[in-house]
């Protein structure tokens, strides 16, 4: 066998937290062969990025290895300081980093950003070096080349700045590349156009990928080896097929089971009330003005109709720029249709403004996808969710600070988080805590916007839980936006599925799914990562034993 | 680089446990050199204006015949002046003008400021355009001239400098606060408060107006510095209040005329409205960076 690429032994890194060095890598240890993927797979504060930012010299200011050797080719590099790196940045071992938004300058053209790496390593002349970008650019599918390295970052979508960032990364012909989390801000079908092209490109060159991610149904379909990571530990590693016929830690086995994926379909439930609808919307109709143009206006919603039945849960599938959250947005409220209709509870909401609205905000509650964002800092979690019952009419001070407990129960947080602000409390406890808030004034409808897409797969399965019991307990009504189809598939019973502003497929969870009437709805399923993932003990594993039950 | 983030919530989580609040003891001596030593100055400052007798056994007004224009020496720590006043007393007895007046002018400042800026911001349209293009255009005259003409309005004396010193700074109040607002406002969580059925009133009393004051809280500081700046700019050019008033820009004024022969006249005070803008810079600073 001949000498591994990269070799990770005993790696342990610290961060200076105040005074105080805080461990987050301990001791990991693995290789990555020539020609080799492997994904290191893990939730947030896991270490996973910690430990890729280390290969690549990158660590923040704060952190600091403490031990352990990062072999490149035999070289250990963990001690070289940040200038002799650079030498072999972009060379040898090249990023592909998180989150395409906001990693290109966006005051310079993509060519000249592709060209400056080439110009740093000093690779050729300035003719030389054009001829390479285009053909780079080309490479990674964004022609016509020429046009395309004219434009500005605030010119392409998502997908294509991820394209340039793997031109950067890929114009030296590195030996390894650090992908991390390379696709998780992207939807679901330009995910699978990047992680076929990152593929392609390794099997041209034979260039080994370190892939950093979250997602297991995307390391199922892309690694050759994984590694499991938790609290800095490695829980286990070895062959992408083994591990997953075979699990060997309990932790493994819990992001498998934890993993929303299309062969989990929810258990069937008794059936519904057939004509009783809690929200009925009719030829939905916005559209946005463009600034610059009086008449100009971009239609973000167009002629959109479904019906939600009480006590179900209605889902609103698509990409970014869909227009589901502006369908959402309208249900609650917050905006004015141009045109149609949207009754809930038998009420004409779009004629409504001012006092009467304000008395609607009762029956129907939104639930924020960040819950960092959707939580004032300066409140406590009792403040947070005593909030909405003191813009109704008042009741006695006791009577609200046991209405509180009550919630707080109902979500299974513990009574002593109380106190608490928000930046004490992990994603998925905040997300319990927005809950609570919606549902202290009891509700009758809950609309969730892409409410668990920014949680660890393990929260998110317990967050889902926690939803399926309030809506058995409380009887409530559901309106799920999302972009994750395994999620969508797992917890509804009908969906609409929307496509530029155009409802393009509709009906019960069986007929979408299995016969779907659009060719989108056909690539959106085929687009799901986890085609590897194994069967048979999943749908054991979501059994009712979930850390989220309620304390009834 | 974007993987920043994910490492900051790994941070986040592993601090996980609520920190305690520290007593003002601990708090002080676990703070930098250099921003308690900024505490030590506005303490003392402030112990001033509020019992000078404490700190000087010479009046701030009255002079002792033939002893004029004495260097500084152990009975008179600052020297003395033309008229044989102990230059530390007035400077003692002058903290109470010059800063009363900083606080008048910051109250002012603030207080308008802060009624203009939450208004624009939180109602938007063509009530924001029209606030906004009011401040522009006091902004765009020069803060000395316009602090002239509100004097020769209202005319002189130390409350009337303060004034419109004040009137001078609501312009930069006015915009921070405006631009806090549109931020708070534009956040999930005040979305989720009108959500949950606040009303206007409610919800910028429950929500915007506290998460926008950081950072207004952060300038009163610094414009705290820079009225007493401006306050003795004002007094030396004669504006403020009246001769034996010991105000500090005024005492630098006087001690012009002794450039020559008695440079501590016009060094000492100089010195203290130094160290005091200097405090106060820091602390704003410091209260910015709690604030982030």
């Amino acid at each position: 066998m001949t000498a591994p690429l990269l070799e990770i032994d005993d790696l342990a890194i610290s961060y200076k937290i105040g005074v105080h060095d805080q461990r987050v890598v301990h001791g990991v240890s693995f290789r990555i062969e020539p020609g080799e993927v492997v994904a290191l797979v893990g939730e947030s504060g896991s270490g996973k990025t910690t430990t890729a930012q280390a290969v690549l010299g990158l660590l923040a200011g704060n952190g600091r290895i403490e031990h352990g050797a990062i072999r490149l080719n035999g070289t250990d590099i963990a001690q070289w300081p940040q200038r002799r790196l650079d030498g072999i940045r972009g060379a040898v071992v090249s990023l592909i980093p998180q989150d395409p938004g906001s990693s290109l300058n966006p005051v310079r053209t993509i060519g000249s950003q592709l060209a400056e790496v080439l110009q740093i390593h000093k690779r050729g002349d300035r003719k030389a070096i054009q001829a390479r970008v285009l053909d780079l650019l080309t490479r990674v599918g964004l022609t016509p080349a020429e046009m395309r390295a004219k434009q500005y970052p605030h010119e392409l979508s998502g997908g294509m700045k991820q394209r340039v960032l793997i031109a950067i990364a890929v114009a030296l012909s590195p030996k390894l590349i650090v992908a991390d989390e390379p696709t998780s801000a992207l939807d679901v079908t330009v995910q699978r156009r990047i992680l076929d092209l990152i593929d392609d490109l390794r099997r041209e060159n034979g260039t080994s990928v370190l892939l950093v991610t979250h997602d297991l149904g995307v390391a199922a379909d892309r690694a050759d080896r994984l590694v499991v990571l938790q609290g800095g530990r490695i829980q286990e590693q070895g062959p992408v097929k083994e591990i997953l016929a075979a699990p060997r830690s309990a932790y493994t086995r819990r992001l498998l089971s934890d993993a929303p994926s299309l062969t989990k379909a929810r258990p069937a439930r008794g059936t519904l009330p057939t004509e009783d609808f809690a929200i009925v919307v009719e030829g939905l109709t916005h559209d946005f003005p463009i600034a610059g143009g009086k008449s100009k206006s971009f239609r973000a919603l167009d002629g959109v109709s479904f019906k939600v039945r009480r006590g179900s849960t209605h889902a609103i599938v698509g990409e970014s720029g869909s227009g589901k959250t502006t369908a959402a947005r309208s249900i609650v409220g917050f905006l004015k249709p141009t045109a149609g209709r949207i009754v809930v509870d038998g009420i004409e909401l779009t004629k409504l403004k001012g006092e009467s609205l304000r008395q609607l905000r009762r029956h129907i509650q939104l639930v924020y996808q960040n819950p960092y964002g959707s939580l004032d800092p300066r409140q406590t979690v009792f403040k947070v969710i005593e909030e909405p019952l003191l813009n109704f009419e008042p009741i006695a001070a006791a009577d609200r600070a046991r209405k509180v407990r009550d919630m707080m129960r109902r979500v299974g947080l513990p009574e002593a988080f109380l106190v608490r602000h928000p930046r004490a409390l992990s994603g998925g406890q905040r997300q319990r805590v927005a809950i609570a808030r919606a549902l202290v004034l009891d509700p009758r409808i809950l609309v969730l916007d892409e409410a668990v897409s920014a949680l660890d797969v393990t929260v998110q399965a317990q967050i889902l839980a926690l939803l399926d019991e309030l809506q058995k307990v409380l009887g409530l009504t559901y309106l799920f936006v999302s972009h994750d189809l395994a999620v969508v598939q797992q917890i509804s019973d009908s969906v609409s599925v929307m496509h530029k502003g155009r409802q393009v497929d509709g009906g019960s969870i069986e007929t979408v799914f299995v016969r779907p009437d659009s060719d989108h709805t056909r690539e959106l399923i085929d687009a799901i990562p986890g085609r590897n993932m194994p069967v048979p003990w999943t749908v054991l594993a979501s059994s009712p034993d979930s850390r989220a039950g309620l304390s009834q | 680089m974007s993987s920043q983030e994910t490492s900051e919530s790994d941070l986040a989580l592993i601090e996980g446990h609520e920190t305690l609040p520290a007593s003002w003891i601990t708090r002080f001596k676990r703070a930098p050199k250099s921003l308690a030593l900024a505490w030590l100055v506005v303490l003392i400052v402030l112990a001033w204006a509020a019992l000078p007798e404490l700190f000087t056994g010479y009046s701030g007004t009255e002079g002792v015949p033939g002893e004029q224009l004495r260097p500084p020496t152990l009975e008179h720590v600052l020297g003395t002046d033309g008229l044989g006043r102990d230059l530390y007393a007035r400077i003692v007895y002058g903290a109470r003008h010059s800063l009363s007046g900083a606080f008048v002018a910051v109250t002012v400042g603030l207080l308008l400021g802060t009624l203009l800026g939450l208004v624009a911001g939180s109602r938007g349209g063509w009530l924001d355009a029209v606030i906004m293009r009011l401040v522009d255009s006091l902004l765009a005259v020069p803060s000395l001239l316009l602090s002239l003409s509100i004097i020769v309005l209202l005319g002189f004396g130390t409350i009337n400098v303060a004034i419109a010193v004040g009137a001078v700074s609501v312009a930069r109040f006015a915009r921070l606060v405006r631009s806090e607002v549109v931020r708070v406002r534009r956040s999930d969580y005040v979305e989720a408060a009108f959500g949950s059925g606040g009303t206007f009133w409610a919800v910028l009393r429950r929500h915007v107006l506290p998460n926008s004051l950081t950072s207004v809280i952060a300038l009163a500081a610094l414009q705290f510095g820079s009225a007493i700046l401006a306050i003795s700019t004002l007094g030396f050019l004669g504006y403020g209040a009246p001769p034996p008033t010991p105000e500090w820009g005024l005492l630098i004024a006087e001690g012009r005329n002794y450039l020559s022969r008695a440079w501590w006249l016009t060094a000492a005070p100089g010195i203290v409205v130094v160290l005091v803008v200097l405090a106060a810079d820091r602390i704003s600073k410091s209260i910015q960076r709690s604030g982030a």
